[in-house]
C-alpha cells in the first residue's frame, strides 16, 4: 500500500508493506543509502534518522510509523554537506571507514538542537546508542564540543 | 583496460530508482565508489592522457588520476597512498583524483592485511610517482630541446631554469604519450617530502559525512534481486528439509534456492544453506524466517566451549611441540611462578557486514561489487565457484565499512555470484548481524601457559611459554591440528625478554569453527599473556612494573629467533632491514611511561598498567588509568600509547588508528567473547556480542608518533595487542587482583 511522508523536504509515495522497517523503505524503495544497516535491533545506531525532529532507529520503526510525518536522514542534513556538525565532523577527521558515521551525525544533531551545550556526560548519554567499531569516540567528543563552541 | 560495459552515472540513478519501485533522487554529492566509476581504463575522462604506471594516469586537463589498488576500510589508505605517489610526481593535491582500482593482478598485492598497504608498498608508490614525474621531465625537456638534467619538476608542471620554460603536467601529455616509460627513478629527499609525513585531510571526509561513500551493501543494480541466507548454526552441516512455498508466499519473494554444500576443508567457499530472494532486503528476510529449516549438524555439531576450554588448558599445560630453544628453561630455579592464561573465540563484527552484489552477464562473464580487503582472491574465489575463468571476473572494489580481517574472506562474494548465475538476475546479498556473528571465520580461542624461574636475587633465569589453540590453517587443510607457520611468529618466537633460558612451545588443538584471522591476529592473546605474565613477575619479585618491564627487556639489542632454533619469516620482510630490535621496545615503553606520569600519586583505587608489545615491524607502548566504580565495573579513565612506525606517511591517520586500537582493544578486553553451543554461536548481536560504547571510552587517548626514519612498519594493527594486559595490569594495580582470561565481563568487571 501506499504510504505518503516527507522525505528530506520532499513528499513521497512509497508502495510498501506497512510493517517493513523504515530503514528498508528509504533504502531499497527510496533509494537513499546514506542511512546504514548495522544491527536491525536498534542496538547499534548506524540506522538513524530523525522522524519529526526526533532521532530514531530506523530499522526498528515501520514505515507507517512514518506516516504523514517528516522523515530527515543524512542526505537532507543540508544541500552542500555544510550543516555545522559535519563540517566538525571533516574538521577534525572524525570517521575512520565512515560506515557508522551518518548515524553517529544524526544522533549528534539531535543531542545539540536539544542541548546547545553538551558536558561530556550528555554526550555520552546521548551518544550511546551508536556504535563505532573503528573507535572513534575520543574525537566525536571533540567534534560536538568544536560545534557547540562556535555556535554560542 | 576493461572491456566491461558501463552505465553512465545519470542512467545508473534512473534504473536504480526504477528498480527499487520508489522515487528517484539525484545524489547531491559525488559518491567514492560509483560503480560507473570504478573499472579501470586510461584516458576514461579525457581525451588524452598518459599512464607512465598502472598508478598513475595524468590527463591533458591537468588532473592526474591515482589508481589506489588497496582497499579503504578506515585506515585511510585512499589518502596516504595517493600522497606518497603525488609527492614524488610533484603533483598538486588539489588536483589529484583517487580511483579505485578493480582487483587485478597488474597491480601486484592487493591483499589489505596484514597491515602491509605502506610497509611494503612505499617504495613502489614512491617509484611509481618518481617514474611519472621523470617521464614528464623527459617530455618537456624533448619539447624545449634541452637536456633532462636541466629541467626539474614542481607543483605539478616541469621547470627549465635557464630559459624560465615552465610546462604544467597536462600540457606534457601529448608529447610524453610517446616517450618511453621509465621503470624506475630516483626518490626525492626526506626533507623535501611535501604531502609524506603531513597530517592530510582524508579525502573521504566529504562522502563520510553526507551519506555518499558507496559501500559493498549499497550497491544497487537494475533489476536487482536481494538475497538472505539461512546457514547451518553449526560450520559444515546440511539442509535436510525446508518450506520452500512458506518462503515464497511472503510477499515481494521471487526465489528460493538451495546454496552448494559447503567443503571440508571451508576454504573461502560457499557454507551452504538456502537463500531466499526477493525484491527488496526485508522480503528476503521475511521470507528466510519462514524457511523453518532443519539441519544436519554434521562433525561439528557438538563443539561446545565449556568443554572445549578445559580440553584447551588440559593440552596447554602438557609438554608440547619445541618452537624455540636457548639454554635450558627446565633447570631448578630458587623460586618458580606459572600461570595459565586464556581468552574467547572473537567475531570481527565491522559495522557494515559482509555484502556483496554480483551479476553475471550473456556471455557468462561475472561482475561484482564487493566490500572486499582481497579483491584478487575475491576474484579466483569467484572464477573457481562459477568454473569460469578469472578473466571473465571483475571484482569492483567498494568502500568496507570496517574490515578487522572479515572481508579478507570473500566466501560472501562467491554466494552473491553463484546466485546471480542461478537466479539469472544482478543480486546482492546482505548479511544480517546474526549472520556476520555466527556464520564467520572466527579469531581462535587460546590458552597460554607461563612459567618462569626466579633465581634467589629474583633474576628470571628460565621462561616457558606454551601457546595452544586452532590454527587459522584449518579453514585450509583437514591436516592442520596445530598452529605453524606465520602464526607462530606473531608475538611467539621473537620474545623480547632478556632471559638466559628459555623455551617456547604449541601443542594440538582441533578447530570447529572455520578460524580466521582478527586485527592483530595472535599478537592479541600473545601479547595478553606475555606482558601480563610480566607484570606479574614484577609484583612477585617487589619490583616497580614499568621498572622490571624494562629490566625483562634488558640491553638494546637485535633479537634473531633463528639463534635459537626458530622460523621467523618477520611479517614478510628482510629481518636485516627490520629487526627485532629490543632498544625501540623499550623507548617505547619508557615514553608512554613519561606521557602517563608513571609514579606519580594516584587517588585510592586507582591503578596504572604497562604493555610493550611489536607486531608488523611496529612498536607499540600502551600505559591505562583505571579504577572500579561502585557498580563493581571496570572503568578506563584514560589511555597513552605510543607507537614507533619508522617513517610515516600520514601521521593524523596514525593517531587515529592508536585510538580506534585503544577502543578495539578494549571492547576485546572488557566483553568480547563468543561461544559455542552444539555447534552453534550462542551470541548473535551488539546485546550479546557488546562492544565499547561512547560512554565505556576513555576521557582522553593520548598518541604519540616517535620519530623515526626507519622503513615504515604496519599501523593498522599493532595498536591492539598492548591494550588488553595494559588494563588487567592496571587492574592489578588498583585492586591487587589478577585476571589471566578475558573478557573481564566473565569477572563481572564489565
Amino acid at each position: 500500500m501506499a504510504i505518503d511522508f516527507e522525505l528530506n523536504g520532499k513528499a513521497v509515495s512509497l508502495d510498501a508493506d506497512p510493517a517493513m522497517p523504515l530503514l528498508w523503505a528509504i533504502r531499497d524503495l527510496a533509494g537513499l543509502t546514506g542511512t546504514k544497516y548495522g544491527c536491525g535491533k536498534a542496538l547499534c545506531g548506524a540506522c538513524t534518522v530523525h522522524i519529526n525532529g526526533q532521532p530514531m532507529r530506523s530499522c526498528s520503526v515501520p514505515v507507517s510509523a512514518a506516516a504523514d510525518g517528516k522523515v530527515t536522514t543524512i542526505e537532507g542534513l543540508s544541500e552542500n554537506g555544510d550543516h555545522p556538525v559535519q563540517v566538525a565532523w571533516r574538521e577534525l577527521n572524525v570517521a575512520q571507514c565512515g560506515y557508522c558515521q551518518s548515524g553517529q551525525i544524526m544522533s549528534a544533531v539531535a543531542l545539540l538542537e536539544r542541548t546547545p551545550k553538551p558536558t561530556d556526560a550528555d554526550i555520552d548519554s546521548a551518544m550511546s546508542g551508536n556504535i563505532c567499531r573503528c573507535g572513534t569516540y575520543t574525537r566525536i567528543r571533540k567534534a560536538i564540543h568544536r560545534v557547540a563552541e562556535d555556535q554560542s | 583496460m576493461s572491456s566491461v560495459k558501463k552505465i553512465s552515472r545519470r542512467e545508473f540513478m534512473k534504473r536504480t530508482g526504477q528498480a527499487g519501485g520508489g522515487l528517484v533522487f539525484a545524489l547531491t554529492f559525488a559518491s567514492a565508489c560509483q560503480p560507473d566509476e570504478q573499472a579501470i581504463g586510461p584516458a576514461k575522462k579525457a581525451a588524452a592522457s598518459v599512464a607512465p604506471n598502472v598508478y598513475v594516469n595524468i590527463r591533458n586537463d591537468g588532473i592526474v588520476e591515482i589508481y589506489c589498488h588497496r582497499s579503504e576500510m578506515g585506515q585511510g589508505i585512499r589518502t596516504s597512498l595517493p600522497q606518497v605517489i603525488a609527492d614524488e610526481l610533484e603533483a598538486d593535491w588539489d588536483k589529484v583524483e583517487v580511483i579505485q582500482a578493480i582487483g587485478h593482478e597488474k597491480y601486484g598485492d592487493q591483499n589489505t592485511d596484514g597491515s602491509t598497504s605502506i610497509r611494503q608498498h612505499f617504495d613502489l608508490l614512491r617509484n611509481a610517482g618518481a617514474t611519472a614525474r621523470d617521464m614528464m621531465i623527459a617530455a618537456a625537456a624533448s619539447l624545449w630541446g634541452v637536456p633532462a638534467s636541466e629541467c626539474s619538476a614542481r607543483e605539478h608542471a616541469v621547470h627549465h631554469a635557464a630559459s624560465g620554460k615552465s610546462a604544467g603536467y597536462g600540457e606534457l601529455v601529448d608529447t610524453a604519450k610517446d616517450m618511453p616509460q621509465p621503470e624506475t627513478a630516483a626518490f626525492k629527499a626526506r626533507e623535501d617530502y611535501r604531502y609524506i609525513g603531513k597530517p592530510m585531510d582524508t579525502i573521504d571526509g566529504m562522502a563520510f559525512t553526507t551519506g555518499g561513500g558507496m559501500y559493498g551493501i549499497d550497491t544497487v543494480l537494475p533489476d536487482m534481486l536481494y538475497a538472505s541466507i539461512e546457514r547451518c548454526p553449526a560450520f559444515g552441516g546440511t539442509v535436510k528439509a525446508y518450506d520452500e512455498a512458506a518462503a515464497r508466499a511472503v510477499a515481494g519473494v521471487i526465489n528460493v534456492l538451495r546454496m552448494p554444500e559447503p567443503t571440508s576443508p571451508a576454504f573461502f567457499n560457499i557454507q551452504g544453506g538456502v537463500a531466499v530472494l526477493a525484491t527488496n532486503t526485508w522480503s528476503a528476510a521475511e521470507g528466510r524466517k519462514a524457511l523453518a529449516v532443519e539441519w544436519d549438524r554434521g562433525a561439528n555439531g557438538a563443539y561446545d566451549s565449556e568443554s572445549y576450554k578445559k580440553k584447551l588448558v588440559d593440552s596447554a599445560s602438557a609438554p608440547g611441540t619445541t618452537l624455540l630453544n636457548r639454554g635450558d628453561a627446565d633447570i631448578a630455579a630458587a623460586k618458580t611462578h606459572e600461570a595459565i592464561y586464556y581468552a574467547p573465540h572473537l567475531s570481527q563484527a565491522p559495522m557494515e557486514p559482509p555484502a556483496a552484489t554480483a551479476r553475471v552477464n550473456a556471455d557468462g562473464s561475472c561482475e561484482v561489487w564487493a566490500c572486499t580487503q582481497d579483491p584478487q582472491t575475491a576474484r579466483d574465489t569467484v572464477a573457481a565457484t562459477l568454473g569460469i575463468d578469472k578473466e571473465q571476473v571483475t571484482i569492483n572494489v567498494t568502500l568496507l565499512g570496517g574490515g578487522f580481517g572479515r572481508k579478507s574472506k570473500p566466501d560472501f562474494i562467491a554466494e552473491a555470484a553463484w546466485l546471480a548465475r542461478e537466479s539469472g538476475k544482478p543480486v546482492k546479498v546482505t548479511w544480517s548481524r546474526e549472520d556476520d556473528i555466527r556464520h564467520g571465520y572466527l579469531h581462535a580461542v587460546s590458552a597460554q601457559y607461563f612459567r618462569a624461574g626466579l633465581d634467589a636475587d629474583g633474576n628470571t633465569q628460565t621462561w616457558l611459554h606454551r601457546t595452544c589453540y586452532p590454527t587459522i590453517f584449518s579453514t585450509f587443510s583437514n591436516d592442520a591440528k596445530q598452529a605453524t607457520g606465520f602464526e607462530l611468529t606473531l608475538g611467539l618466537v621473537d620474545n623480547p625478554w632478556n632471559v638466559p633460558n628459555m623455551r617456547v612451545e604449541t601443542c594440538e588443538a582441533e578447530a570447529h569453527v572455520r578460524i580466521g584471522w582478527l586485527r592483530s591476529v595472535c599478537n592479541v592473546f600473545h601479547a595478553f599473556g606475555n606482558c601480563g605474565f610480566v607484570d606479574e613477575l614484577a609484583h612477585v619479585k617487589g619490583e616497580d612494573p614499568k621498572d622490571h618491564l624494562l629490566k625483562m627487556i634488558g640491553p638494546a639489542r637485535k633479537i634473531d629467533p633463528a639463534a635459537d632454533g626458530a622460523e621467523y619469516p618477520n611479517y614478510g620482510q628482510d629481518l636485516a632491514q627490520h629487526p627485532v630490535d629490543t632498544g625501540r621496545l623499550a623507548d617505547v615503553a619508557e615514553k608512554v611511561a613519561a606521557m602517563a606520569g608513571w609514579g606519580r600519586d594516584l587517588p585510592k583505587g586507582r591503578g596504572l598498567g604497562i604493555a610493550v608489545h611489536r607486531s608488523f615491524l611496529s612498536y607499540v607502548g600502551v600505559v591505562a588509568e583505571v579504577s572500579v566504580n561502585d557498580n563493581g565495573k571496570l572503568v578506563v579513565h584514560e589511555v597513552w600509547t605510543c607507537i614507533d612506525a619508522g617513517t610515516v606517511v600520514n601521521p593524523d591517520r596514525v593517531h587515529a588508528q592508536m585510538e580506534g586500537a585503544t577502543i578495539f582493544g578494549m571492547s576485546l578486553t572488557l566483553h568480547g567473547e563468543i561461544t559455542a553451543k552444539d555447534g552453534g554461536i550462542v551470541q548473535g548481536n551488539f546485546d550479546t556480542y557488546p562492544m565499547v560504547r561512547i560512554n565505556e571510552a576513555p576521557t582522553a587517548i593520548h598518541s604519540h608518533i616517535m620519530e623515526s626514519d626507519a622503513p615504515p612498519g604496519g599501523v593498522g594493527e599493532p595498536g591492539v595487542p598492548p591494550v588488553a594486559p595494559a588494563i588487567v595490569n592496571a587492574y592489578f594495580a588498583a585492586t591487587g587482583k589478577r585476571v589471566r582470561e578475558l573478557p573481564l565481563r566473565k569477572a563481572g568487571l564489565a
